[in-house]
């Protein structure tokens, strides 16, 4: 949104700060009494009721439609959980190959009620898979170019030159920037342990990887993670008009997803969160979390958390492993802090408790229910 | 020869209308069969479709923005997703989401919006691009009620009628004067005249900017000036010859019959200064200080002594000397000043930038028919148009539209 602030910015001038200042806190005020009546309800006097028919809960696409995950062929809430391990076979060395196949493809998804967005894709959908191995497996990618454009899958961690994926470097073995219909086999070890990432690094370099050719690479220390409901969330965006500034902000592409259909967590559980922050054109993101702190790990290169917070940033690229149990049931919002992010699509809910109680499209009414009627759409 | 003529009539028998017909039919057949055939030769259209939204209208309602959405482009567009100030929010579609070419709907917002704020909006369709609109100073529309319609008159009345009628007391003093002032009175009528065209040339041009460029835009300006003089032209020479059959003898340009053309190129003008006034006041852009009314009202007030000036005669010995009877004096008035009571309406209930351009340039094209018609009255003896006495009126009429424009300079 970075030109658009600015242009908006000078139509203010100094003299409507303030008044500025205080729409905002009248905002604040709408959300923190719809959440209030909705934790009431959770917490079990059953009254729907309870939620308010006036006001502005939280912003929200218009009611009466939802994205159409099928034709996407990726649903955010699947994707949550979606950890790809790959196919494994133990090498004459004894140590372990562990080996995916990616594809990258040209795809229109939809990222917002009926806003269609060209995407390109590693295999059909945005995020690409998230990658999961062991620190010290032997890793192999076979990356198949199947888009009409020239693409490379460029991973963060500690690997040869050839296999970093970098146009320029490697065209003469085969590797550097594949063109389409071309193919090449990343091979490297899974070093060092923690959250990383892939993406695209061909030139126009911005403009690959906000389509949507990045994804989550996990490798877990060799003696593992403590027990936990582990999940992936890829905070990303997209500039629907071309104009290098994003129109929607999301988790896992769909915005304002997990308002609709609220991350289900249990009680007094282990969460851990694989937060990466794939965003373009805005140089910070940040997560927050309603009602909770969370242990985080940076990178998740430590087993120590370098801090207790309820509230982080990340600039592009970054990455870090968050760590939370949930004391209470009822439903609790999750959200960039930087407001303006949050009112573009990236908001959600994590809803502790039984989740059979409630239905999705019931939830969707509870927190959707605006004066002038409708719930926010869900599918 | 006449015979031979005969002879060769082009067309053979055929009739004269048939001759005028088939040209048609045969334009038809070819779009027809072009259309049917899908443009042969011409392959498959190229490039994503083109989305061209023209925001029309603004009005704000407690709890709500109403964005009027005219389709500007060759192509549909749905409109997918409103944000306002960087935020999505709900909204319903009037008209339907999908707008066909030309068509328009009104998307109603769902926005606890604060008197005073500014706001952006963006409208997003469904291939992701974005329509932006801005509202600088957020203040709620006015409901269109009789009290509303009542208070439009109220200023129409304030800013056209009343001036006017002021500036025409100048007619006791116009005609006591000595008869040499008169082309010096006709040419500060002139260059009042010419600020005004300008004033409303520029106006309608920045309004035809922010109009669908498929209805014409800022050509709708110059169409309308072009017609609006044409139609004064035919009008003056209908009523002339009219004159001239009844009498046996011109009308001349008779004074009364000057006084007329002023009033009607005048109100024409006023026309679009209500409009502009009107729809400022509806959008919350025009705040109705009594220093504003003032400004207009003595702006206006020196168009009421241009309407008088050649009720005087005798000016460059073509318009006979008149003495109009009360009457016809407050019909001149009205003539002028009551369009803007109209205009002020129009503006407010319906303002559509499309009409408001067209308005514009009938005004501009009105009056510079008008001073086509009086300049003759400015001429001295020698009959010439550029003589120090007329161009120093031309410049005193451009002098006291300027100052006193200076007073409604929003």
């Amino acid at each position: 949104m970075g030109n658009r602030r600015i242009s908006r910015r000078g139509l203010l001038g100094a003299a409507a700060a303030v008044p500025a200042v205080a729409g905002l806190n009248a905002l604040s005020r709408g959300g923190l009494g719809g959440e209030t009546a909705l934790a009431d309800t959770a917490a079990g006097n059953g009254a729907a009721a309870g939620h308010s028919d006036h006001g502005f809960p939280h912003a929200t696409f218009a009611p009466g439609r939802s994205v159409d995950h099928r034709a996407n062929g990726f649903e955010p809430t699947e994707l949550l959980r979606d950890f790809d391990w790959g196919k494994t076979r133990r090498l004459a060395s004894g140590r372990l190959l562990r080996e995916w196949t990616i594809v990258a493809q040209d795809k229109e998804i939809e990222v917002a009620p009926g806003v269609k967005y060209e995407a390109w894709t590693y295999n059909g959908r945005v995020p690409g898979p998230t990658l999961r191995a062991r620190e010290g497996e032997k890793l192999r990618v076979n990356f198949v170019n199947s888009s009409e454009h020239p693409h490379t899958m460029h991973f963060h961690g500690i690997h040869p030159a050839l296999m970093d994926g970098m146009p320029g470097i490697g065209e003469r073995q085969g590797g550097g920037q594949i063109e389409p219909g071309e193919r090449f086999a990343y091979e490297f070890d899974a070093t060092p342990f923690g959250l990383h990432l892939y993406h695209c690094h061909v030139a126009p370099l911005a403009a690959h990887i906000a389509r949507g050719l990045y994804g989550a690479f996990i490798v877990d220390p060799k003696q593992g993670r403590p027990e936990a409901d582990e999940m992936v969330m890829v905070m990303n965006g997209f500039d629907t008009n071309f104009d290098l500034g994003n129109e929607i902000y999301a988790v896992n592409t769909v915005g304002f997803h997990y308002i609709n259909d609220p991350v289900r967590v249990k009680r007094d559980e282990l969460v851990r969160i694989y937060l990466v922050n794939a965003l373009e054109y805005d140089p910070l993101n940040s997560f927050h979390v309603h009602a909770n702190f969370f242990q985080n790990y940076p990178t998740g290169t430590s087993l120590e958390p370098s801090e207790y917070t309820d509230t982080i940033i990340q600039g592009q690229g970054q990455r870090s492993i968050l760590e939370m149990k949930f004391p209470f049931d009822g439903d609790y919002m999750f959200h960039a802090h930087v407001s303006e992010f949050a009112e573009l699509g990236w908001t959600g809910f994590f809803r502790v408790g039984d989740p059979s109680k409630l239905s999705s499209a019931e939830a969707a009414a509870l927190y959707c229910k605006l004066p002038w009627g409708g719930a926010g759409g869900i599918s | 020869m006449e015979a031979s003529a005969q002879a060769e009539r082009p067309g053979g028998g055929l009739p004269a209308w048939a001759l005028g017909v088939i040209p048609l039919a045969l334009i038809a057949a070819a779009i027809g069969a072009f259309a049917l055939l899908g443009g042969p030769g011409l392959g498959e259209r190229s490039g994503p479709p083109v989305e061209e939204l023209t925001i029309e209208r603004t009005q704000l309602r407690p709890g709500e923005i109403e964005l009027t959405l005219r389709n500007d482009g060759p192509d549909p567009v749905e409109v997918a997703q409103v944000a306002v100030n960087d935020g999505f929010t709900a909204f319903s579609a009037d008209g339907g989401r999908e707008i066909a070419r030309l068509g328009s709907t009104v998307l109603r917002i769902s926005y606890p919006w604060i008197e005073g704020e500014a706001y952006e909006i963006f409208v997003l369709t469904s291939s992701g691009g974005t329509v932006d609109a801005a509202i600088p100073v957020a203040a709620e529309t006015p409901a269109a009620d009789l009290d509303f319609y009542g208070l439009m008159a109220l200023l129409g009345i304030y800013v056209g009628v009343i001036p006017v009628a002021l500036g025409m007391l100048w007619l006791p003093f116009v005609r006591r004067i000595d008869a040499r002032w008169i082309g010096a009175l006709i040419a500060f009528t002139v260059g009042l005249l010419a600020f005004l065209a300008i004033d409303a040339g520029l106006e309608g041009l920045e309004i035809a900017a922010g109009a669908p460029a498929a209805f014409g835009g800022t050509a709708l300006v110059f169409a309308g000036a072009l017609i609006a003089y044409l139609l004064l032209a035919a009008v003056d020479t209908w009523l002339r010859r009219r004159g001239e059959r009844a009498q046996g003898g011109g009308v001349a340009a008779g004074g009364l019959y000057l006084a007329l053309l002023v009033a009607l190129g005048i109100g024409l003008h006023n026309l679009g200064e209500g409009l502009a006034i009107g729809s400022a006041y509806a959008g919350g852009a025009l705040a109705l200080g009594a220093f504003l009314v003032v400004g207009f009202a003595l702006h206006n007030t020196t168009e009421g002594l241009a309407i008088v000036a050649p009720l005087r005669g005798g000016g460059g010995g073509t318009a006979a000397a008149t003495r109009p009877r009360l009457a016809q004096l407050v019909g001149l008035g009205l003539l002028a000043g009551a369009p803007a009571v109209l205009g002020a309406w129009i503006g407010a209930a319906a303002f559509d930038p499309s009409l408001a351009a067209l308005l514009f340039g009938v005004g501009v094209g009105a009056i510079a028919r008008v001073i086509v018609q009086i300049a003759p009255s400015m001429r001295d003896g020698d009959g010439r148009y550029l003589h120090p006495l007329s161009v120093a009126g031309m410049i005193a009429g451009i002098a006291a539209l300027y100052v006193t424009g200076l007073l409604i300079s929003v």
